[in-house]
This record gives C-alpha cells, structure tokens and sequence, in this order.
C-alpha cells in the first residue's frame, strides 16, 4: 500500500502512522451537547467502502494527511494536507 | 570554561570500500534548522540571500526537511528573529556519504524509494530502516543525514547491506 504525500510524492505505508477517523478535525464547539462530544469522541462509522481517515507522515515530512480510500477495493482515492485545508491554522 | 574539541559522532572511523563503492563519514560544519513562522518563508529566503528550497530539493547547503523548514548547512545562521525558529543541530546528527556505482542499490535495501532515479541536487525525508533521515544527492553521490546517537547503527546498516551487494556483483 502507497500513499501520496502531497509534499513528498508516492511514500510506502511504514513510512506512515494511522491515527482514525476524520471525525477528530471536527471538534463540536465548547459549549456543544454532550451529545455533540460523545458523537465525536465515541461514534465511528465503520464502512465497507469510502472511508475518509487521518495519517500522519511520521518518517517523512511530518504531515498530517486526510486519506480517502476505498476499505473494499483498497484504492487510494485522494490524499490531502490537512494544513492545506481551507481554514486551517 | 575550557576549550573542548568538537567531534564528529565516528571521529576516527576508516572509510569502507567494497567494490569500488565507499562509505565515509563527511563533516557537514554547522548545521542549523529553520523552520519558518506562519507567511515568512519569504522574509526568511531574502535574509538567507537564497531562495528558500522547494520541497525534495536542496541547493546552495540549504535542504528541504519538512513543510516551511529545512536545514542550513556550512554556515551560522544570520539572525532570523521574528522570522523563524532556529534551532542549532550542529554535532546532532552525524553524515555518512556512500558514492560509487553500487550506492544506490545498497541504499534501497534500507530506504523504501527508487534511488535510481535520485539525481544532484534531490533531497528527501525517508526512513532509513527505522531510523529517521535526512537525504541529498549531489554530483558525488549520497549524503546521508541520521540522529548523532544512531551513528554506529547506520553505518552497520549501509555497510551490511553495501557488503551483499558487493558479493552478489562478484559472482
């Protein structure tokens, strides 16, 4: 499995550390539902198919990347910095 | 304080040669990292008197190490307050060069890239094993940038895996 850092082109997977689910970038404001928190926290969705997640380029630039890839055919379909982002810090 | 002597992390390590490919340690001089402040990459590159790298290159002892950061080598860092964090890596990490015709193929038994295809002026962050590193190419060959603690592992490493390139081009 290949991944495509945006900054350093097509990188093998050890070179990668997983970290979850694209849920993390979306914080609920702090003064949001408990609801809110425990969806975010503890609810994941665990499709066969499209799935959107999170790595980190741990042996190589130091990017975080969101990853959409495909869990059936395993097909990496986009990768993005999510420094790149558009409202990111 | 008294005058120490500055080492380098193998001072005293022979080079080693097998088939016709070496493996020396290198002294790099000073080695600063620059990582710039939020929209400075240019304020920082005026002050530097050199463009800043783009990524996966190096040029002019300045190398791409990361988003908005890279390493300036050779020289003292001119004063970068208010433009970047610098952080003095000098005797931090200890260079290795491998340049012969046999140094790409027994680099890429331990770096997950086609070196190959690795030209002068390249650079790229990339495990070596699983150490961290910090690669240039230049006209000579490979430099090869690892942790100063790592030292003696990376050179069993490449020297290792030079060694059985060596006797699979013997036979």
């Amino acid at each position: 499995m290949r991944l495509n850092c945006p900054l350093c082109g097509p990188r093998d997977r050890r070179e990668f550390y997983y970290s979850g689910s694209e849920d993390l970038l979306n914080r609920p404001a702090a003064d949001a539902t408990v609801e809110a928190w425990n969806d975010m926290l503890h609810l994941r969705l665990n499709p066969a198919g499209v799935t959107r997640d999170l790595w980190y380029h741990e042996t190589g630039c130091g990017s975080w990347l969101l990853v959409t890839r495909n869990t059936v055919t395993h097909e990496i379909l986009a990768t993005e910095r999510v420094a790149d982002r558009k409202g990111a810090a | 304080m008294p005058e120490l002597i500055a080492k380098t992390a193998l001072a005293g390590q022979a080079p080693a040669t097998h088939a016709g490919t070496t493996l020396a340690e290198a002294d790099l001089g000073p080695v600063t990292s620059i990582a710039c402040f939020p929209g400075q990459q240019k304020a920082v590159a005026t002050t530097l008197g050199q463009p800043f790298p783009a990524p996966n290159t190096h040029a002019k002892g300045l190398c791409w190490t990361g988003p908005d950061q890279a390493f300036l080598i050779g020289r003292t860092a001119p004063d970068l307050t208010g433009l970047a964090a610098c952080t003095d890596q000098s005797g931090g990490w200890v260079t290795l060069r491998l340049d012969g015709p046999l140094a790409a193929e027994a680099l890429m038994r331990l770096v997950p890239l086609d070196l190959h295809k690795f030209t002068p002026g390249q650079a790229a962050r990339a495990p070596l094993g699983h150490m961290q590193m910090v690669l240039m190419a230049d006209a000579q060959g490979f430099l090869i940038l690892v942790f100063r603690s790592m030292a003696r592992t990376a050179w069993h490493e490449i020297e290792t895996a030079l060694k059985a390139c060596a006797a699979r081009a013997a036979l």
